[in-house]
């Protein structure tokens, strides 16, 4: 009987906290996302929304989404592969690790210089006679960045997964008569697909919503969700079509959280460290 | 097999010189006394006695690492807490909403949290500014303190506190001489964690500083929409000196508080 009072007492603060941070924000989001800018009760977000300027850009942000996170797990693949073959990987996998820890404006930064009128880049397009090239402030650096900054994130926990593989299994495969297709297709990308999905999991999500990105490589070129609800809330000042986007990105989230769904702990979605 | 390992040393290498080289590149050009990220002119440290001089950027420096700091332990002691609180819940499936409700913040994306932080401090009258960036960053860190020590109360033996209460211990010296000792890792990291995240978070803070208040992603940000200026580049070399020295003295501590039986599996 004691130990219950204890239990309640150790808990009140961190239920105070699920409370206060964690259902009441996102009600208030829900709840704001009815009333229109002169704080009247309506629909007209919503119906908002589903005009062709909003699909568009939902489609738009997807796509780029879509882009980035192909091409991150295209890399991070075989890199978290290669890793688990060196000697030591774990001291290999800790200096991928570092540059994620580098602020991520830091990072963004960089590219400003790097492709800039001036940078390297336009330098080395200089040589092969291609004259200089506008790359800041176009689609193909917004994905370029993106994809730089979500690596990591993407090959710790397919790094994760392929290290928990019996190496025997593929040594079977492959005594087996199959080629080296088939031991990947059919042996280790199915034993290794939690770790993808949790990868898929930690970029898709944050691309939809990255605004500092956009806003300071593409200009205003790109314009995401996260863009879109950061401008209705901090330039418009319309809290209520930015809470109605913000409703959406949140189903969107609970559709891929669903989609890659998965009862493996191991595989942590968390980029930083383990 | 040789020759796979060429080319695998290859695009390992590619990788890493990938990742590598904007921050090199950030560094090198900290070092430039000409204007700009391009035209190397002459060495020097002008840029980074700039940013010493700079008073509000050093103000800003300390905001950063205080918020950083306090946020951190506030966020330790209220998610250890709360973990020891999840590990003693009878009730399964209200043990499994907690846990839910605790990953929320987790996956949420940061504009979402940002906004809707907003929203809550408008609607319960918190001055934006210091107070509003602390508590939204011992928000955003309590999950991740919780997720790190959880694991370690898991693997934690029941039958160790009832020797402990069979032997005549308080609750408080069961909690401070059984429960906390055991669990110790867990909490540095979770600390170490929440550190960092509160390092690192741009979007959140953004949306929920104000106007007199800066961290110094904000700053960063800000300063880097008005075009290139060599104070950041200084300022990064600085961050990844600081990175650098956290990321070795984890990795030293936390491998001499790892127990042997745990490096059994690791080849």
């Amino acid at each position: 009987m004691q130990t219950k009072t204890t239990k309640a007492f150790y808990l009140i603060p961190y239920y105070v906290w699920i409370v206060l941070f964690v259902v009441a924000p996102i009600a208030l989001i829900a709840y704001y996302s009815f009333f229109d800018l002169s704080g009247n009760f309506s629909l007209e977000n919503y119906q908002n929304f589903f005009t062709s300027v909003y699909l568009k850009l939902t489609l738009s942000s997807f796509w780029y989404a879509f882009l980035i996170t192909l091409f991150t797990l295209l890399i991070a693949y075989p890199t978290a592969y290669l890793l688990t073959k060196t000697r030591h990987k774990q001291l290999w996998l800790l200096l991928i690790i570092i540059p994620s820890w580098i602020n991520l404006l830091l990072k963004t930064y960089a590219f400003i210089g790097i492709f800039g009128l001036y940078g390297p880049v336009n330098a080395f397009l200089n040589v092969f006679g291609i004259g200089e090239t506008q790359i800041l402030f176009t689609d193909f650096s917004f994905v370029f960045v993106s994809v730089y900054i979500f690596i990591p994130f993407m090959i710790l926990p397919i790094f994760n997964s392929l290290d928990k593989l019996n190496p025997s299994l593929v040594d079977a495969s492959r005594d087996l008569g199959a080629s080296s297709w088939t031991t990947f297709s059919k042996v280790i990308l199915p034993l290794t697909i939690n770790g993808v999905k949790a990868g898929i999991q930690a970029v898709f999500i944050p691309s939809l919503s990255l605004f500092m990105i956009t806003r300071l490589i593409a200009g205003n070129k790109v314009i995401t969700l996260g863009t879109a609800i950061e401008q209705q809330f901090l330039v418009t000042q319309n809290w209520g079509m930015g809470s109605t986007i913000a409703v959406f990105l949140i189903i969107f989230m609970v559709i891929i959280m669903i989609i890659t769904g998965q009862r493996d702990k191991g595989a942590s979605a968390n980029g930083k460290n383990k | 097999m040789e020759k796979t390992s060429k080319s695998a040393k290859f695009y390992l290498a590619l990788v890493f010189i990938v990742l590598y080289t904007p921050i090199l590149y950030l560094i090198f050009y900290s070092f430039n006394s000409g204007g700009g990220m391009n035209n190397f002119e002459s060495f020097t440290w002008e840029h980074y006695a700039a940013v010493f001089s700079d008073t509000r950027l050093i103000m800003i420096l300390l905001n950063t690492v205080i918020v950083a700091l306090l946020s951190a332990l506030i966020a330790t002691i209220i998610g250890v807490f709360g973990s020891i609180g999840i590990v003693f819940m009878r009730n399964k499936s209200l043990r499994r909403s907690i846990l839910s409700l605790n990953n929320v913040l987790i996956v949420s994306p940061d504009v979402v949290i940002g906004a809707s932080f907003l929203i809550l401090f408008t609607a319960i009258g918190v001055k934006l500014g210091f107070a509003s960036v602390l508590i939204s960053h011992i928000a955003f860190s309590i999950p991740i303190v919780v997720l790190m020590v959880l694991p370690k109360l898991q693997e934690m033996n029941s039958t160790l506190i009832d020797a402990a209460a069979d032997l005549g211990a308080s609750k408080r010296d069961i909690l401070t001489r059984v429960i906390i000792p055991f669990v110790k890792p867990g909490i540095f990291a979770g600390f170490f964690m929440a550190l960092t995240y509160s390092l690192d978070d741009f979007a959140v803070t953004f949306f929920v500083t104000g106007n007199g208040f800066s961290t110094l992603s904000v700053e960063i940000y800000s300063m880097a929409r008005t075009g290139i200026t060599l104070t950041i580049n200084a300022l990064s070399g600085i961050v990844f000196i600081v990175t650098l020295l956290l990321v070795v003295g984890y990795y030293f501590v936390s491998q001499r508080g790892k127990n042997p039986v745990g490096m059994g599996g690791r080849k």
